[in-house]
Protein backbone atom coordinates (compact mmCIF):
# COMPACT_ATOMS: atom_id res chain seq x y z
CA UNK A 1 0.00 0.00 0.00
CA UNK A 2 2.82 2.37 0.87
CA UNK A 3 4.62 1.60 -2.39
CA UNK A 4 1.49 2.47 -4.37
CA UNK A 5 1.25 5.77 -2.48
CA UNK A 6 4.89 6.57 -3.30
CA UNK A 7 4.21 5.77 -6.94
CA UNK A 8 1.23 8.13 -7.03
CA UNK A 9 3.35 10.91 -5.49
CA UNK A 10 6.08 10.28 -8.07
CA UNK A 11 3.56 10.25 -10.91
CA UNK A 12 2.14 13.63 -9.83
CA UNK A 13 5.72 14.90 -9.49
CA UNK A 14 6.47 13.75 -13.05
CA UNK A 15 3.36 15.39 -14.53
CA UNK A 16 4.15 18.66 -12.76
CA UNK A 17 7.78 18.46 -13.92
CA UNK A 18 6.72 17.82 -17.52
CA UNK A 19 4.34 20.80 -17.51
CA UNK A 20 7.06 23.04 -16.02
CA UNK A 21 9.59 21.79 -18.62
CA UNK A 22 7.26 22.80 -21.44
CA UNK A 23 5.99 26.08 -20.04
CA UNK A 24 8.96 27.74 -18.32
CA UNK A 25 10.84 30.54 -20.13
CA UNK A 26 14.35 29.75 -18.82
CA UNK A 27 15.69 26.78 -20.81
CA UNK A 28 18.11 25.60 -18.10
CA UNK A 29 15.21 25.27 -15.67
CA UNK A 30 13.32 23.39 -18.39
CA UNK A 31 16.21 20.91 -18.73
CA UNK A 32 16.31 20.40 -14.94
CA UNK A 33 12.54 19.85 -14.88
CA UNK A 34 12.95 17.25 -17.66
CA UNK A 35 15.61 15.62 -15.49
CA UNK A 36 13.11 15.47 -12.60
CA UNK A 37 10.74 13.55 -14.88
CA UNK A 38 13.48 11.13 -15.94
CA UNK A 39 14.84 10.36 -12.48
CA UNK A 40 11.34 10.00 -11.01
CA UNK A 41 10.69 7.50 -13.78
CA UNK A 42 13.85 5.64 -12.68
CA UNK A 43 12.47 5.30 -9.14
CA UNK A 44 9.08 4.20 -10.50
CA UNK A 45 10.77 1.46 -12.55
CA UNK A 46 12.66 0.37 -9.44
CA UNK A 47 9.45 0.24 -7.38
CA UNK A 48 7.76 -1.77 -10.15
CA UNK A 49 10.64 -4.28 -9.70
CA UNK A 50 12.27 -3.66 -13.06
CA UNK A 51 15.88 -2.96 -12.03
CA UNK A 52 17.23 -3.65 -15.55
CA UNK A 53 15.13 -0.87 -17.05
CA UNK A 54 15.88 1.42 -14.10
CA UNK A 55 19.65 1.11 -14.67
CA UNK A 56 19.24 1.93 -18.37
CA UNK A 57 16.94 4.86 -17.61
CA UNK A 58 19.35 6.33 -15.04
CA UNK A 59 22.37 6.03 -17.32
CA UNK A 60 20.67 7.42 -20.42
CA UNK A 61 19.11 10.25 -18.38
CA UNK A 62 22.53 11.35 -17.10
CA UNK A 63 24.06 11.41 -20.60
CA UNK A 64 21.03 13.22 -22.06
CA UNK A 65 21.14 15.88 -19.35
CA UNK A 66 24.88 16.43 -19.86
CA UNK A 67 24.34 16.87 -23.60
CA UNK A 68 21.40 19.26 -23.11
CA UNK A 69 23.29 21.39 -20.56
CA UNK A 70 26.37 21.45 -22.84
CA UNK A 71 24.17 22.59 -25.72
CA UNK A 72 22.65 25.32 -23.51
CA UNK A 73 26.10 26.51 -22.42
CA UNK A 74 26.98 27.19 -26.05
CA UNK A 75 23.66 28.75 -27.10
CA UNK A 76 21.15 30.83 -25.17
CA UNK A 77 19.10 30.19 -22.06
CA UNK A 78 16.10 32.11 -23.36
CA UNK A 79 13.40 30.04 -24.99
CA UNK A 80 11.34 31.17 -27.96
CA UNK A 81 8.00 32.53 -26.64
CA UNK A 82 5.09 30.49 -27.94
CA UNK A 83 1.46 31.62 -28.10
CA UNK A 84 -0.71 29.70 -25.67
CA UNK A 85 -3.22 28.78 -28.38
CA UNK A 86 -2.73 28.22 -32.09
CA UNK A 87 -4.17 26.08 -34.89
CA UNK A 88 -1.56 23.39 -34.25
CA UNK A 89 -2.29 23.18 -30.53
CA UNK A 90 -6.04 23.10 -31.26
CA UNK A 91 -5.59 20.26 -33.75
CA UNK A 92 -3.43 18.45 -31.22
CA UNK A 93 -6.13 18.77 -28.57
CA UNK A 94 -8.79 17.46 -30.97
CA UNK A 95 -6.62 14.45 -31.80
CA UNK A 96 -5.90 13.89 -28.10
CA UNK A 97 -9.64 13.80 -27.33
CA UNK A 98 -10.29 11.42 -30.24
CA UNK A 99 -7.43 9.20 -29.10
CA UNK A 100 -8.60 9.16 -25.48
CA UNK A 101 -12.16 8.36 -26.64
CA UNK A 102 -11.06 5.31 -28.62
CA UNK A 103 -8.52 4.35 -25.96
CA UNK A 104 -11.15 4.38 -23.20
CA UNK A 105 -13.33 1.88 -25.08
CA UNK A 106 -10.36 -0.38 -25.72
CA UNK A 107 -9.07 -0.07 -22.17
CA UNK A 108 -12.05 -1.90 -20.69
CA UNK A 109 -11.07 -5.09 -22.51
CA UNK A 110 -7.52 -5.14 -21.11
CA UNK A 111 -6.70 -7.29 -18.08
CA UNK A 112 -6.23 -5.36 -14.81
CA UNK A 113 -2.86 -3.89 -13.80
CA UNK A 114 -0.40 -6.60 -12.83
CA UNK A 115 -2.02 -9.36 -14.88
CA UNK A 116 -0.08 -9.69 -18.10
CA UNK A 117 -2.00 -9.60 -21.36
CA UNK A 118 0.57 -11.88 -23.01
CA UNK A 119 0.55 -15.40 -21.62
CA UNK A 120 3.95 -16.29 -23.07
CA UNK A 121 5.53 -14.79 -19.93
CA UNK A 122 4.40 -17.86 -18.02
CA UNK A 123 6.41 -20.00 -20.41
CA UNK A 124 9.45 -17.79 -19.87
CA UNK A 125 9.10 -18.07 -16.08
CA UNK A 126 8.76 -21.84 -16.13
CA UNK A 127 11.21 -22.82 -18.88
CA UNK A 128 13.59 -19.85 -19.12
CA UNK A 129 16.34 -21.26 -16.92
CA UNK A 130 16.31 -24.74 -18.54
CA UNK A 131 16.19 -23.30 -22.06
CA UNK A 132 18.92 -20.68 -21.77
CA UNK A 133 20.74 -21.26 -18.47
CA UNK A 134 20.59 -17.56 -17.58
CA UNK A 135 19.17 -16.81 -14.14
CA UNK A 136 18.50 -13.19 -15.17
CA UNK A 137 15.34 -13.76 -17.20
CA UNK A 138 15.54 -10.31 -18.79
CA UNK A 139 18.89 -11.23 -20.33
CA UNK A 140 17.45 -14.57 -21.44
CA UNK A 141 14.54 -12.84 -23.18
CA UNK A 142 16.37 -9.97 -24.86
CA UNK A 143 19.34 -12.04 -26.03
CA UNK A 144 17.77 -15.41 -26.73
CA UNK A 145 14.00 -15.50 -27.22
CA UNK A 146 13.89 -11.98 -28.66
CA UNK A 147 17.39 -11.81 -30.12
CA UNK A 148 16.24 -10.15 -33.33
CA UNK A 149 14.73 -7.23 -31.37
CA UNK A 150 18.09 -6.62 -29.71
CA UNK A 151 19.78 -6.78 -33.11
CA UNK A 152 17.38 -4.11 -34.39
CA UNK A 153 18.03 -1.98 -31.30
CA UNK A 154 21.79 -2.25 -31.83
CA UNK A 155 21.32 -1.22 -35.47
CA UNK A 156 19.30 1.85 -34.39
CA UNK A 157 22.15 2.98 -32.13
CA UNK A 158 24.70 2.19 -34.85
CA UNK A 159 22.73 4.32 -37.32
CA UNK A 160 22.56 7.28 -34.94
CA UNK A 161 26.33 7.12 -34.34
CA UNK A 162 26.70 6.95 -38.13
CA UNK A 163 24.54 10.08 -38.43
CA UNK A 164 26.76 11.99 -36.00
CA UNK A 165 29.83 10.79 -37.94
CA UNK A 166 28.27 11.94 -41.23
CA UNK A 167 27.50 15.41 -39.82
CA UNK A 168 31.00 15.66 -38.34
CA UNK A 169 32.59 14.66 -41.64
CA UNK A 170 31.07 17.76 -43.25
CA UNK A 171 32.58 19.91 -40.47
CA UNK A 172 35.99 18.32 -40.90
CA UNK A 173 36.17 18.68 -44.69
CA UNK A 174 35.07 22.30 -44.40
CA UNK A 175 37.98 22.99 -42.08
CA UNK A 176 40.28 20.99 -44.30
CA UNK A 177 42.23 19.36 -41.50
CA UNK A 178 41.75 16.68 -38.89
CA UNK A 179 40.71 17.85 -35.46
CA UNK A 180 42.66 16.40 -32.59
CA UNK B 1 36.11 22.43 -24.00
CA UNK B 2 38.88 23.52 -21.69
CA UNK B 3 38.22 21.33 -18.67
CA UNK B 4 37.30 22.35 -15.16
CA UNK B 5 38.92 23.35 -11.87
CA UNK B 6 41.45 21.39 -9.82
CA UNK B 7 38.77 20.13 -7.42
CA UNK B 8 36.67 18.66 -10.23
CA UNK B 9 39.77 17.14 -11.84
CA UNK B 10 40.93 15.46 -8.64
CA UNK B 11 37.52 14.02 -7.80
CA UNK B 12 36.94 12.78 -11.33
CA UNK B 13 40.42 11.23 -11.43
CA UNK B 14 39.48 9.28 -8.30
CA UNK B 15 36.07 8.09 -9.45
CA UNK B 16 36.50 7.48 -13.20
CA UNK B 17 38.24 4.13 -12.66
CA UNK B 18 35.48 2.77 -10.34
CA UNK B 19 32.84 4.00 -12.82
CA UNK B 20 34.50 2.15 -15.71
CA UNK B 21 35.00 -0.93 -13.52
CA UNK B 22 31.34 -0.86 -12.49
CA UNK B 23 30.31 -0.60 -16.15
CA UNK B 24 32.44 -3.62 -17.04
CA UNK B 25 30.99 -5.53 -14.07
CA UNK B 26 27.45 -4.75 -15.25
CA UNK B 27 28.32 -5.96 -18.76
CA UNK B 28 29.99 -9.17 -17.62
CA UNK B 29 27.26 -10.14 -15.13
CA UNK B 30 24.33 -9.35 -17.43
CA UNK B 31 23.09 -12.94 -17.36
CA UNK B 32 23.29 -13.20 -13.55
CA UNK B 33 22.22 -9.84 -12.10
CA UNK B 34 20.15 -6.91 -13.41
CA UNK B 35 21.95 -5.08 -16.15
CA UNK B 36 23.56 -6.32 -19.31
CA UNK B 37 25.30 -4.95 -22.35
CA UNK B 38 23.27 -1.81 -22.89
CA UNK B 39 23.30 -0.36 -19.32
CA UNK B 40 26.95 -1.30 -18.84
CA UNK B 41 27.91 0.37 -22.10
CA UNK B 42 25.98 3.49 -21.12
CA UNK B 43 27.85 3.62 -17.77
CA UNK B 44 31.24 3.23 -19.51
CA UNK B 45 30.32 6.01 -21.97
CA UNK B 46 29.26 8.21 -19.04
CA UNK B 47 32.68 7.66 -17.44
CA UNK B 48 34.36 8.78 -20.68
CA UNK B 49 32.04 11.81 -20.83
CA UNK B 50 33.09 12.70 -17.26
CA UNK B 51 36.76 12.55 -18.31
CA UNK B 52 36.11 14.84 -21.28
CA UNK B 53 34.12 17.34 -19.22
CA UNK B 54 36.66 17.56 -16.39
CA UNK B 55 39.96 17.31 -18.30
CA UNK B 56 38.99 18.71 -21.70
CA UNK B 57 39.03 16.96 -25.04
CA UNK B 58 42.75 17.46 -25.74
CA UNK B 59 43.89 15.58 -22.63
CA UNK B 60 41.29 12.84 -23.14
CA UNK B 61 42.31 12.32 -26.77
CA UNK B 62 45.59 10.82 -25.57
CA UNK B 63 43.63 8.01 -23.91
CA UNK B 64 40.70 7.56 -26.28
CA UNK B 65 39.88 9.48 -29.45
CA UNK B 66 37.07 9.73 -31.96
CA UNK B 67 38.46 7.15 -34.36
CA UNK B 68 38.96 4.59 -31.56
CA UNK B 69 35.35 4.94 -30.46
CA UNK B 70 34.14 4.56 -34.03
CA UNK B 71 36.20 1.38 -34.40
CA UNK B 72 34.81 0.06 -31.07
CA UNK B 73 31.26 0.78 -32.25
CA UNK B 74 31.71 -1.05 -35.54
CA UNK B 75 33.64 -3.90 -33.90
CA UNK B 76 30.90 -4.48 -31.30
CA UNK B 77 28.20 -4.53 -33.96
CA UNK B 78 30.27 -6.93 -36.06
CA UNK B 79 30.91 -9.21 -33.08
CA UNK B 80 27.20 -9.37 -32.22
CA UNK B 81 26.17 -10.25 -35.78
CA UNK B 82 29.06 -12.70 -36.09
CA UNK B 83 28.08 -14.64 -32.96
CA UNK B 84 24.42 -14.63 -34.01
CA UNK B 85 25.28 -15.79 -37.53
CA UNK B 86 27.45 -18.54 -36.09
CA UNK B 87 24.54 -19.72 -33.95
CA UNK B 88 22.19 -19.72 -36.94
CA UNK B 89 24.75 -21.57 -39.07
CA UNK B 90 24.94 -24.27 -36.40
CA UNK B 91 21.15 -24.57 -36.40
CA UNK B 92 20.17 -22.53 -33.35
CA UNK B 93 18.20 -19.31 -33.17
CA UNK B 94 20.44 -16.88 -31.27
CA UNK B 95 20.80 -19.91 -29.17
CA UNK B 96 23.19 -20.91 -26.45
CA UNK B 97 25.46 -22.91 -28.79
CA UNK B 98 24.59 -26.25 -27.28
CA UNK B 99 27.57 -28.49 -27.57
CA UNK B 100 30.00 -25.80 -28.70
CA UNK B 101 29.84 -23.66 -25.55
CA UNK B 102 28.66 -25.69 -22.59
CA UNK B 103 25.43 -24.55 -20.95
CA UNK B 104 27.10 -24.70 -17.55
CA UNK B 105 25.40 -24.61 -14.17
CA UNK B 106 22.90 -21.77 -13.77
CA UNK B 107 24.17 -18.97 -11.49
CA UNK B 108 27.81 -19.69 -12.36
CA UNK B 109 29.55 -17.16 -14.60
CA UNK B 110 30.22 -19.80 -17.26
CA UNK B 111 26.56 -20.50 -17.89
CA UNK B 112 23.81 -19.45 -20.25
CA UNK B 113 25.76 -20.46 -23.35
CA UNK B 114 26.17 -17.51 -25.70
CA UNK B 115 24.38 -14.84 -23.66
CA UNK B 116 27.48 -13.47 -21.83
CA UNK B 117 29.27 -13.14 -25.17
CA UNK B 118 26.33 -11.28 -26.71
CA UNK B 119 26.39 -9.00 -23.67
CA UNK B 120 30.10 -8.29 -24.14
CA UNK B 121 29.56 -7.49 -27.83
CA UNK B 122 26.66 -5.15 -27.07
CA UNK B 123 28.61 -3.52 -24.23
CA UNK B 124 31.53 -2.70 -26.56
CA UNK B 125 29.09 -1.47 -29.20
CA UNK B 126 27.02 0.79 -26.93
CA UNK B 127 30.04 2.26 -25.12
CA UNK B 128 31.71 3.00 -28.46
CA UNK B 129 28.59 4.48 -30.06
CA UNK B 130 27.66 6.78 -27.15
CA UNK B 131 31.27 7.89 -26.61
CA UNK B 132 31.63 8.57 -30.35
CA UNK B 133 28.45 10.67 -30.33
CA UNK B 134 29.61 12.62 -27.27
CA UNK B 135 33.12 13.25 -28.62
CA UNK B 136 31.60 14.24 -31.97
CA UNK B 137 29.33 16.81 -30.35
CA UNK B 138 32.25 18.18 -28.29
CA UNK B 139 34.33 18.55 -31.48
CA UNK B 140 31.46 20.49 -33.10
CA UNK B 141 31.24 22.75 -30.03
CA UNK B 142 35.01 23.36 -30.10
CA UNK B 143 34.85 24.34 -33.76
CA UNK B 144 32.20 26.90 -32.90
CA UNK B 145 34.58 28.32 -30.26
CA UNK B 146 37.45 28.67 -32.72
CA UNK B 147 35.47 30.57 -35.35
Amino acid sequence: MEIILVQWILLVFMVVGAIIAVEIKDLLSAVIAAGVVGFSLTVVFLLLQAPDVAIVQAGVEVITLIMLVAALAKTTREGIPTPWMSTGILLGLVFLLLFLGTFATGLTDLPPFGNPAINVTNYYFQHGVQDTGAINLVAAIILDYRGYDTLGEAIVLFTSALGVAAVLRGFKSKKGGKEE
Amino acid sequence: MKGMSLIVRTISRLIVAPILLFGIYIVLHGHLTPGGGFPGGVIIAAGIALLILSYGLKATTKKINYDTTKVLDSFGAFLFVAIASGAIALGYFFAPYLGLIAMGTPAQWFSAGGIPYYNIAIGIKVAGALAAMFIGLVIVIMMGEEE
